[in-house]
């Protein structure tokens, strides 16, 4: 690991250089008043100052729609590897939990090549929060700062970034900024100084425990009302699904091209409010109820995929889900709290 | 070598199905469709009972099917219900056809620890399909096990499912077989009634014996009821369930129940590990 700092001037042209050096940057850019993160063709464009992107950068490790196999109709398949080298600049902590997680997810057991061959092209640039969302959680939920999974970290420290090269890829794109010079002792306190503000900031709804303490808490409360309650004004629209950085369900869907030919077989994101999310042929729908299948995102977050990745909680506090729900139903920390106010925890 | 190239040499394609042919086919009632299958690589597939397939055809689509052979005899054995895009697809196929497949996925029954034991099979409608690589298991390796009692269910006489092969069944000295109808029909002289109707016609010790259960979502709740009226330990009871298993390896999130994947910890399961899962009966 190498820290250095660079001067923001240096910096730009680190991005510029970046730009012109490899096939596709990723960068986070305004679009109106919000964020997103989408290609990156200039560095003037680039905004790490942002408070939150629209989606969470998960759409480029598991693709919205990810074609995994080709095949002639009726005939052979044929594994199909599309992903290109790629930087992602501008991940937020919490983000980079959510992709720490996936990872995870997806080489643990059954190995999935599709999703790992990608990830490993993707070089990702982190930086931390400089301007707090107005639904940011990630204080209560252990992620307002993050120490593995990106090649480099910024932090924005005033007129220059800290740049904290975490590995060989990482080290390798420090070539790209000749004016890096090692980060001294001054620069290395504002850091920890950025570090421990948003460990307080980045809250704006506050969780009354520990985030460990929540599959015992939703263990205890399979029943509460609150998901009757939350559920009624549910739209079933699968918003939280999608803005939501740790949801990793797909749908696998055959298609045809219009040769009728030839075609693929594709995973696209799926959404587990979805009213057939959990239907059969012969319609059956074994998650029929709108309140079961509202529990089923929380106890996925809280407690489900925790029981796979060692505890860890499957939910990063980007409040994205807070912004997106049109009912305003979905905030976990709301709903996480009123849970508490009936539970004693041992 | 770049590090995605190492990927692909290290790891298969787990979503890549591998082609087999057609090399039986012929419908059991109106809606079901046996067909027997062998890989084209001339492999058996290494499964046991209980497990299932994913069945694609490229361009239709893929779906989980229950395996209905056994693996002490060649081949592998499926039965297709007429119920969606994919199915009826394949239903339209043809011997010398081919689908593609993937697996097997899933848990087992307790082929091992029912040695020795009682065992009594109770089957639904379809749910004869998977609980039958159970019983031709059991009855390749008789000596294996004790008593061995099969109860069918069917809604109706003309959906009964492996007609011939039950008859043959019933034959036989060393099992026990009752089978029921919902519906009277006029070529039917035997019980008429759902399922659980029959439980208390089984002669073994059932306390003492192994249960499996397979059927459609409905029966469950009731045979479970009557299996705990006569005091049947649920650790003694396995149950087959089915759910939208669509990648077969526990990513998709779609056969989840509660914190269990069917796709992986099912499709059977010890009925005393589901006691405390709300989802799953």
């Amino acid at each position: 690991m190498s820290v250095n700092t660079v001067s923001k001037d240096q910096f730009r042209q680190f991005v510029a250089a970046l730009i012109q050096s490899n096939p596709r940057v990723v960068g986070v850019q305004a679009r109106g008043d919000r964020f997103v993160f989408d290609d990156l063709k200039t560095p003037d464009a680039l905004r790490l100052d942002y408070d939150v992107t629209i989606l969470s950068p998960r759409k480029y490790v598991l693709p919205q729609k990810e074609t995994l196999l080709q095949f002639e109709v009726g005939g052979r398949c044929q594994s199909v590897q599309q992903a290109q080298p790629l930087v992602l600049l501008g991940v937020h902590p919490y983000d980079m939990a959510a992709i720490n997680q996936m990872d995870e997810l997806f080489s643990q057991g059954e190995y999935d090549s599709h999703y790992m061959i990608r990830r490993k092209m993707i070089t990702v640039i982190a930086c931390d929060v400089v301007t707090p969302s107005k639904n940011v959680f990630a204080a209560s939920m252990g992620t307002a700062t993050v120490s593995s999974g990106y090649d480099i970290l910024l932090t924005d420290i005033g007129d220059s970034f800290v740049v904290e090269a975490r590995t060989d890829k990482g080290k390798k794109l420090m070539n790209l900024m000749p004016a890096a010079r090692p980060a001294s002792e001054a620069d290395l306190n504002k850091r920890r100084g950025v570090w421990e503000i948003n460990e307080h900031r980045l809250n704006k709804h506050v969780l009354e425990c520990k985030p460990s303490y929540l599959p015992k808490l939703l263990e205890k409360n399979y029943d509460h009302p609150v998901w009757e309650e939350k559920a009624r004004l549910c739209y079933s629209c699968g918003s939280c699904n999608q803005v939501c950085p740790t949801c990793y369900c797909f749908d696998v869907q055959d298609e045809v091209n219009w040769d009728l030919k030839t075609g693929c077989r594709y995973r696209a994101w799926d959404g587990c409010l979805l009213e057939n999310f959990a239907t059969v042929a012969g319609n059956h729908n074994f998650r029929k109820n709108r309140a079961a299948r509202f529990r089923h995102r929380l106890y996925r977050k809280g407690k489900y995929v925790p029981g796979k990745i060692n505890g860890q909680i499957a939910c990063v506090g980007c409040g994205r889900c807070i912004t997106a729900c049109t009912a305003k139903i979905a905030n976990p920390v709301e709903i996480y709290n009123q849970l508490m106010e009936r539970t004693e925890i041992g | 070598m770049c590090e995605c190239c190492t990927a692909t040499q290290d790891h298969k394609d787990i979503y890549l199905p591998e082609p087999a042919t057609i090399t039986k086919r012929r419908m059991l009632n109106g809606t079901e469709l046996y067909l027997h299958l062998e890989l084209d690589s001339g492999q058996e597939m290494d499964y046991m009972p209980g497990q299932f397939v994913e069945v694609s055809l490229a361009g239709i689509g893929e779906a989980p099917i229950s395996i209905s052979s056994t693996p002490t005899q060649k081949g592998l054995e499926l039965v297709i219900r007429n119920v969606g895009t994919l199915t009826k697809a394949i239903h339209k196929l043809e011997v010398g056809q081919k689908l593609g497949i993937r697996g097997p996925y899933g848990s087992t029954y307790p082929v091992e620890q029912a040695k020795g034991k009682d065992l009594v099979f109770i089957c639904g409608g379809i749910g004869l399909v998977p609980q039958r690589s159970f019983i031709r298991y059991v009855l390749d390796n008789r000596k294996d096990y004790g008593k061995l009692t099969v109860l069918i269910g069917t809604k109706c006489y003309d959906f009964r499912l492996f007609r011939e092969e039950i008859a043959l069944w019933m034959e036989r000295k060393d099992m026990t077989v009752m089978e029921t109808i919902d519906e009277a029909h006029d070529c039917w002289d035997g019980d008429v009634g759902v399922v659980t109707t029959l439980i208390p016609k089984i002669e073994s010790n059932l306390p003492k014996s192994l249960i499996m259960v397979c059927g459609p979502p409905v029966m469950y709740k009731f045979v479970l009821m009557a299996l705990a009226e006569a005091e049947v330990p649920e650790e003694n009871i396995f149950v087959n369930l089915e759910r939208r298993m669509k990648c077969g390896v526990g990513k998709c999130g779609h056969c989840q129940i509660n914190n269990f994947y069917v796709c992986q910890d099912g499709p059977v399961f010890r009925y005393s590990d589901l006691a405390h899962v709300p989802e799953a009966i």
